[in-house]
């Protein structure tokens, strides 16, 4: 047993305190720090990458204590893999913080960031429902801090909704958990997805509630309607770089869905059936037409933003309720794609406001550096919109593929192409009236010009951009890896087993001790 | 005990959830510090409730309380206190910069929209 598997939970819960007591009054140590925590991060998480590309399945008991008496970390595919997506992301966000000078604008950027990074990485890694909630608050209180990083009286009104919310959505979740213990004495997945097949068909009803209990949870992280309540106006209101980095939240909702989804509540389990088709598919489809209705109807830019994460996050939901091996795998596909391009389009949208008093869709004088901006912008719109060439046409193509064989495949075909084009009216308006229109309108003499947006800006949203394009070229590599994805979660007995066999201290079976 | 402790739990997620769902902060803090005392209570009734057994293994002893749940209704105690302490410090601030305590978006004065 390695010690790699924690490490990228270790690490930034190391360097945060770090940053907060030893660099407090030094941005450029802080910077530092950071960066490089991130880079390695990265490194660590393509090191695991390589370890999993096989189908082999990491743990890392804590302690040594075997499951499920002991807390795991658990490795397999998936969750490596989301690792490195936050990795990537944080460091193309993290790139941009420091270019455009937000993480000087209030305190403890860097600190909250990591703790904030701690959090994700230990929600995907954790292979135990309670430390998932554990993680999950980690992640939430970094995020409450930096939601209402360097403040300001509409940001903090965005915050206390979305921590009320959060706070609301965190006691659900330990309602969940309670009825669950209740019901099978453990709360660790691998133990759990053992014990709920042997639960008795007449015996359902706890059980039935904890797992509508959670999937309500995770819906509320990942925004599915009618749970979507708090994102437009935090994301909307939160700092651009914040913003970015709340795209990859959205996704462990996701995550988590698609994990106890497979593992603990298979769709062939006869005690959550219908669940997944009757309930979540038809409200991720509603998620995708409120989003796009929201983008055409939004005035203002980081709304118009915001209310394309709802969509985006849609089309995800969609893919994974039809929990079929190829609808997981065009979810994985499209929530690669989803993250970089909603993160680029929350600072394409701050590069927006640098030149301009506010966000409002109205014509304004141009912007400085508007025309690199206004390609940027163009790109990004491409991607979320979904229209070819970029990778969101290929991740819609897959889900409309993947939905083929479902029931409701005329429900999922007509709204997510219906919504689509929505979507495309809305982005078309947007970027002409702030790009073309401006063009029109005379700047008054006495108003100077802002500087255009820094250099290192660019390079973060266009590292984002470009990795949005490699993510269309290499589109067949990604697929068959989200295939492979895929498959090991449709057939989670290695992964039950090497959590539940592997011995530590307090194994069952004796021997060898 | 057991009809105590399940009303007790119903009783403080019903006041919860009313004052959850009203205008202003203050009401909605206090509500979400019921549903955390209701979730608190439930959690720990979760490992079934005993009245006097120990949760250790000893010689002699055949009821056991369950430690598990103890131990996940301590980590939920320090989170939702911490959380309650730091929304009231965000509301106070967003009150105090505003003038205004309201949960939910006001519409905008100047246009009638949502701000």
């Amino acid at each position: 047993m390695t010690h790699w598997l924690i490490a990228p939970v270790v690490l930034p819960a190391l360097l945060a305190p770090f940053i907060v007591l030893a660099a407090r009054y030094h941005i450029g140590i802080q910077r530092t720090f950071s960066v490089v925590g991130v880079l390695a991060l990265i490194a660590i998480a393509l090191g695991l990458t390589t370890q999993v590309f096989d189908g082999s399945i990491l743990l890392y008991q804590l302690g040594d204590w075997a499951a499920p008496f002991g807390i795991v970390l658990v490795g397999d595919r998936l969750s490596i893999f989301m690792v490195l997506l936050t990795a990537v992301l944080a460091l193309f966000v993290l790139l941009y913080a420091i270019g455009s000078g937000w993480d000087n604008r209030g305190a403890h950027f860097h600190a909250l960031f990591q703790f904030q990074l701690m959090g994700i990485m230990g929600a995907f890694l954790t292979g135990d429902l309670f430390n998932l909630f554990v993680f999950f608050e980690v992640l939430l209180i970094a995020s409450y801090g930096l939601m209402i990083h360097a403040g300001g009286d509409a940001r903090l009104r965005a915050g206390v909704q979305y921590v009320l919310f959060n706070l609301i959505g965190s006691t659900l979740f330990l309602f969940a958990l309670g009825s669950i213990y209740a019901e099978t004495g453990t709360l660790n997945m691998a133990d759990l997805a053992n014990r709920v097949a042997l639960i008795g068909a007449e015996d359902t009803v706890g059980i039935r509630v904890a797992a509508v209990l959670l999937i309500l949870v995770f819906a509320i992280k990942a925004t599915v309607v009618p749970l979507h309540f708090w994102l437009p106006s935090s994301y909307a209101e939160a700092p651009a770089p914040v913003a970015a980095l709340f795209a990859i939240m959205t996704k462990v909702g996701a995550y988590a869905i698609i994990r106890v989804y497979t593992m603990i509540f298979p769709p062939d389990l006869e005690i959550t059936a219908g669940l997944q088709g009757d309930w979540l598919l038809p409200a991720a489809l509603l998620s995708v037409a409120l989003g796009m209705v929201g983008v055409l109807a939004a005035k203002r830019l980081d709304r118009l933003v915001a209310f394309s994460v709802i969509g985006s996050m849609g089309m995800v939901m969609v893919a994974i309720s039809l929990f079929t091996p190829e609808g997981i795998a065009a979810a994985l596909y499209y929530i690669v794609h989803s993250t970089l391009a909603a993160a680029a389009l929350f600072l394409i949208a701050d590069m927006v406001r640098s030149g301009r008093d506010n966000l409002d869709l109205t014509a304004q004088p141009p912007i400085a550096g508007s025309a690199l901006t206004a390609a940027f912008f163009f790109v990004g719109a491409i991607a979320v919109a979904g229209l070819p060439p970029l990778s969101g046409f290929l991740g819609k193509l897959l889900v409309l593929d993947a939905a083929f064989g479902a029931d409701q495949v005329v429900w999922v075909w007509a709204v997510v192409l219906g919504s689509s084009l929505i979507g495309i009216v809305g982005f078309s308006r947007a970027g002409s009236i702030l790009f073309w229109k401006a063009q029109s309108v005379v700047r008054d003499a006495e108003t100077a010009a802002s500087p255009p947006p820094a250099v290192l800006s660019y390079v973060a949203v266009g590292g984002l951009l470009a990795l949005l394009v490699a993510h269309t070229i290499f589109a067949g590599q990604m697929h068959s890896y989200a295939t492979k994805m895929a498959a090991q979660l449709f057939s989670p007995q290695p992964y039950i087993a090497t959590v539940l066999e592997t011995r530590g201290k307090l194994s069952t079976s004796q021997e060898g001790h | 005990m057991e009809l105590l402790v399940a009303s007790a739990i119903g009783i403080l997620t019903a006041g919860g959830l009313y004052l959850v769902l009203r205008l202003r902060t203050f009401p909605v803090i206090l509500g979400v510090s019921l549903l955390t005392y209701a979730v608190n209570v439930f959690l720990f009734a979760s490992g079934r409730l005993t009245v006097g057994a120990p949760p250790i293994l000893q010689d002699g002893v055949t009821n056991y309380a369950d430690p598990v749940p103890q131990a996940l209704v301590l980590t939920a105690i320090v989170i939702s206190f911490g959380m309650t302490a730091v929304v009231v410090m965000i509301s106070l601030g967003a009150f105090l910069g505003s003038d205004d305590d309201h949960v939910d978006d006001q519409p905008d004065e100047t246009t009638g929209t949502p701000s």
